[in-house]
This record gives structure tokens, C-alpha cells and sequence, in this order.
């Protein structure tokens, strides 16, 4: 096995541990005396990290030089968007129970509900053409869609951070870590700009 | 000349500076343990731990007419799901991080605009009243609720005999603030010590009390021991948890949570289905252990004893 291989199986069963850490407390009661808010919670927090680490995969290859890391960043992508699913669906679903009225109501009246939203909808897209064949398909407009996986992470923090009553302790490392991310990237398009022009 | 160095003390007899600066904790220890011993044969109060680690049962506890006849949370929810920020932010906090806290011995102060400022331990605080039980509703700002049979005193009672002057229109409750028994007031989430108010009238009604107990045993750490206000129909926030202060005060009191949110934490803080919390609807909440949400009543269903209490007054502005 390479090294590649091994580290993508790797990665595959770490992100899974949140779910897997959701189902064995649920197997031994362990979900608390309120489990859906708990539930809506752990998956929330679950996709705002793994949106947070895809976007580490990009700086990491550059910083070690190790090309094949980006075959990680797929499959984070949509590790996040699944744990953006079940969130949303504990709220839609188990939460909210199909009151589509008071749903709409939130989404349309609580800017918090709204941005989560956004973020979902944001995230759509990116999942629908992660194929090898919308790829290959969209070609350079591929690489521009993808670009809103940059907005989709600031909403979600965003969202986390007006959905938290006091303890903004955790939005604000997401953002903090963030900013690192983005301060990565917005450095090196400047410096290659600044060589290009010289 | 002659230089005589040091005096009489050799060092190892000189205390060092961080035990004396610590004398008032070996004095506290020291009367608090001669305190619980003489107390230890007075009442469960007191000695709220058995020998076995269970907490103590309370003795000749009254029903109330006031009691709610829905049926009382498990035992477990009531004491696992808790917002006690002293203890930790997340609900499971308090139960995991209350443990080692020891309620007594315990002083409250009553202070400001009443006859006789002074301090009391808690059991001469509480004994001149009978205890009552009180199967409550309890309605979270966070849209979720429990129904809890907690034991306690009306408050009404208490002020009664602590003849607050004239002039008194409010009274301000503070918590406990000692980051080394609460271990959630050292990180700065929200303002401590907390504290919470109520209008005088507000709490003279007989449905607010000053709670010790829960499901007729001394209550547990993370309910707010060793006493704690219950006013069900506000908020549970309004519930300020283990109690070291009373002042009477003719200003308007301003709660923590106000501090923290003005918009969204009112000084009121009644359960109201009309009014929503910015970010989220009020309309409806979750009973613990249910699974599809209930509407949430008017001052939680008790409007009939308090909605006179508001009476011309517009609920949106004061919520």
C-alpha cells in the first residue's frame, strides 16, 4: 500500500468518527435528556470542522511538497457535506417534524437559520459535480465553482457563531483558523502576482 | 558598631507567605467544620450527603394545590440536562463538574432597603418555614421544558418575615463567585457572580420559592445547591442558582443575561409564545423525553396566578 492509499483509509475512518461516536452513545443511551438538540448539535459541529480541514489540504500540499495529498481533499468535501446533511435533517425531519410553515418562517425571518441555509445550498453544487465526470465536464469552470467552498466555510462559522447562546469559544477558533487558511492563500496570490509582474 | 543579624525566629518558624495568605480559607475550613458537626445533628440540611453518597430525604414535606398534576420528569433528566454555567457551558457539565462541590456550610446576606441587614447560615434561614412541594413546568429560553417536583419555601413567606422597608421595590438575588469550588467561573462567558431580580410583587406571588430540595431529597449540586429561586412562570434563567445574596433595592435589578444580550434577555423574561427570542420562535418547545414539540403557553400555563401581575404593561417591550 502507498503511502497515499494508507493515509486516504486513514482519513476515511477519522471522519467517521463523529458519527460513529453519535451511534455508540445512542446504543447506550448516552444522547442526554434532550438527544435531537444534542444530535443537531454533534453533526453541526461536525460539518464546520470537516469543511475547515478540507480547506487545510491545499496549504498542507503546498508546505510539504507532497502533491498526492489533494486525493484527500474530495473526500473531506464530501464527509463535510454529509454531516451537513444530517444536520439539516435532524432539523427538517426529526426536529422541526415537516412543519414546513414554521420552517420556512425561520429560514426566510432568523438570519441565523438563514446563513445555515445558505450554507447548505452552497454546499449542494459542490457535492452534485465532485463526479470524475463533472470534472471533466466543466473543465475550467469546474475550478471556479469550487471557489465557493471559500464562502460556504465563512457562512458556516457564521452560522455557528449566531446559533451559540454565550460560549462563542469554538466558532472562534473556526474563524481564527479560518483567517490562517484564507491568510495562506491570500499570500501566495499576492506573491504571484508580485512575480509575475517583475 | 555592632550588627546583630536576624532576630529570635529561625526561618522554618516564619509562615510562609502563600499559607498566610491563605489564613482566611484555614479559618473558614476550620468553623465550617466545627459548624457542620454541630449541625450534623440538627437536620439533612446540613448533613445533605448520607454515609452511602445518596442525598438526604427532607422531612414533613407539605403538597401544594399548586403542583402542576402532569407527570414529573425522571429523577435522571431533571439532574443531567442542566444550564449552570458555574459548573461548565454544555448541559452535561454541572452533573460531571459539581461533584466535588460542598454546599455547606452556607451564609446568606440580606442586605439593602430591609429592616435588619445581617447575615444567616442556611439552616436558620430556612427554619422557620414549613417545606412545601412544588411540581412546577420549567420553560428554557432554549425552547425546551421539564416538569420538576422541587421542595421549597415561598418566597413570599421569607420576605415577609425579612420586612423589607417601604421604599424596597425589588429584590436581587446574587450566586456564590469562587472560581475554585466553580470551576466554570473561570472562563469569562458570561459575567459573574450572576444575578438575577425579580419586582418586589413578583416575588411575593405564591407561586415564586426559594427551592432546597428535589423529589423530596436535599437538592444536588447541579440543580443549585443549597438553595436556588424557582419562579416558573419566567424563563428558567430567571432561576438564579445557589443563592449568597438578597438585596432589597429600590433600582431595578440588571441580570446577567441581560449583561450579556440586552436584545434577547429581557429583565422580565416571562414565557411568552407571542414574543420570540431573535434568533429563534418561542412558539413551541420540547418537553424532555417527548418527541414532537408542544405549544408553549402564555406565562407557562400559569397565567391564571401571575397575569395580573402585568396588567397594562405591553409584553414586548418588557419581555
Amino acid at each position: 500500500m502507498t503511502p497515499i492509499v494508507l493515509l486516504k483509509r486513514l482519513t476515511f475512518c477519522a471522519a467517521l468518527i463523529p458519527a460513529a461516536q453519535l451511534a455508540y452513545r445512542a446504543y447506550t443511551g448516552d444522547l442526554t435528556a434532550n438527544p435531537i438538540e444534542y444530535i443537531t448539535h454533534k453533526t453541526g459541529d461536525a460539518a464546520v470542522m470537516l469543511l475547515v480541514i478540507t480547506l487545510v489540504v491545499t496549504p498542507l500540499r503546498r508546505l510539504t511538497a507532497w502533491n498526492e495529498l489533494i486525493q484527500l481533499r474530495r473526500m473531506l468535501g464530501l464527509f463535510a457535506f454529509f454531516y451537513a446533511c444530517l444536520h439539516l435533517f435532524t432539523w427538517a425531519i426529526v426536529d422541526k417534524f415537516f412543519d414546513v410553515e414554521t420552517m420556512v418562517q425561520d429560514v426566510f425571518e432568523r438570519p441565523f437559520i438563514t446563513i445555515g441555509m445558505v450554507t447548505f445550498l452552497l454546499l449542494l453544487p459542490l457535492a452534485i459535480t465532485s463526479t470524475k465526470g463533472m470534472i471533466r465536464r466543466l473543465g475550467r469552470r469546474w475550478q471556479q465553482l469550487h471557489r465557493l467552498v471559500y464562502v460556504a466555510a465563512t457562512t458556516a462559522v457564521i452560522h455557528f457563531w449566531w446559533g451559540v447562546k454565550a460560549d462563542i469559544r469554538e466558532p472562534r477558533l473556526w474563524a481564527l483558523a479560518l483567517s490562517v487558511l484564507f491568510g495562506f492563500r491570500l499570500w501566495w496570490m499576492l506573491r504571484a502576482r508580485a512575480l509575475s509582474r517583475s | 558598631m555592632l550588627i546583630k543579624k536576624g532576630g529570635g525566629i529561625p526561618y522554618s518558624e516564619i509562615t510562609p507567605e502563600s499559607v498566610y495568605m491563605r489564613r482566611r480559607e484555614f479559618i473558614q475550613a476550620a468553623s465550617g467544620a466545627a459548624l457542620g458537626v454541630a449541625a450534623a445533628i440538627a437536620s439533612p440540611l446540613s448533613t445533605p450527603v448520607s454515609a452511602q453518597g445518596n442525598l438526604a430525604k427532607l422531612p414533613n414535606v407539605k403538597k401544594s394545590p399548586l403542583s402542576t398534576t402532569e407527570k414529573p420528569n425522571s429523577y435522571e433528566d431533571v439532574t443531567s440536562y442542566n444550564n449552570f454555567y458555574e459548573f461548565g457551558p454544555e448541559k452535561e457539565d454541572p452533573k460531571a463538574n459539581s461533584g466535588k462541590f460542598s454546599p455547606r456550610p452556607w451564609t446568606i446576606r440580606v442586605e439593602g432597603l430591609v429592616k435588619t441587614p445581617q447575615s444567616y447560615d442556611l439552616e436558620s434561614f430556612i427554619k422557620p418555614y414549613a417545606l412545601e412541594e412544588r411540581i412546577y413546568r420549567m420553560r428554557c429560553v432554549e425552547a425546551w421544558s421539564v416538569i420538576v417536583p422541587w421542595v421549597g419555601i415561598p418566597l413570599g413567606d421569607i420576605i415577609k418575615t425579612l420586612q423589607p422597608l417601604p421604599n424596597a421595590k425589588f429584590v436581587e438575588f446574587t450566586t456564590l463567585m469562587d472560581p475554585t469550588r466553580m470551576p466554570g467561573q473561570r472562563i469569562p462567558i458570561i459575567r459573574y457572580p450572576y444575578v438575577e431580580g425579580l419586582r418586589l410583587d413578583e416575588a411575593m406571588n405564591p407561586l415564586a420559592i426559594l427551592a432546597v430540595g428535589l423529589y423530596g431529597a436535599v437538592l444536588p449540586n447541579q440543580n443549585g445547591a443549597p438553595i436556588r429561586l424557582v419562579t416558573p412562570w419566567k424563563y428558567g434563567f430567571k432561576g438564579i442558582k445557589s443563592i449568597v445574596k438578597i438585596r432589597f433595592t429600590d433600582t431595578q435589578p440588571v441580570g446577567t443575561w441581560q449583561i450579556s444580550a440586552p436584545r434577547e434577555y429581557g429583565f422580565y423574561a416571562n414565557v411568552n409564545p407571542m414574543v420570540d427570542h431573535p434568533r429563534w420562535s418561542q412558539a413551541t418547545e420540547r418537553r424532555l423525553g417527548e418527541f414532537r414539540r408542544r405549544k408553549t403557553e402564555p406565562f407557562n400555563g400559569y397565567a391564571d396566578q401571575v397575569a395580573s401581575l402585568y396588567s397594562g404593561m405591553d409584553l414586548r417591550k418588557n419581555y
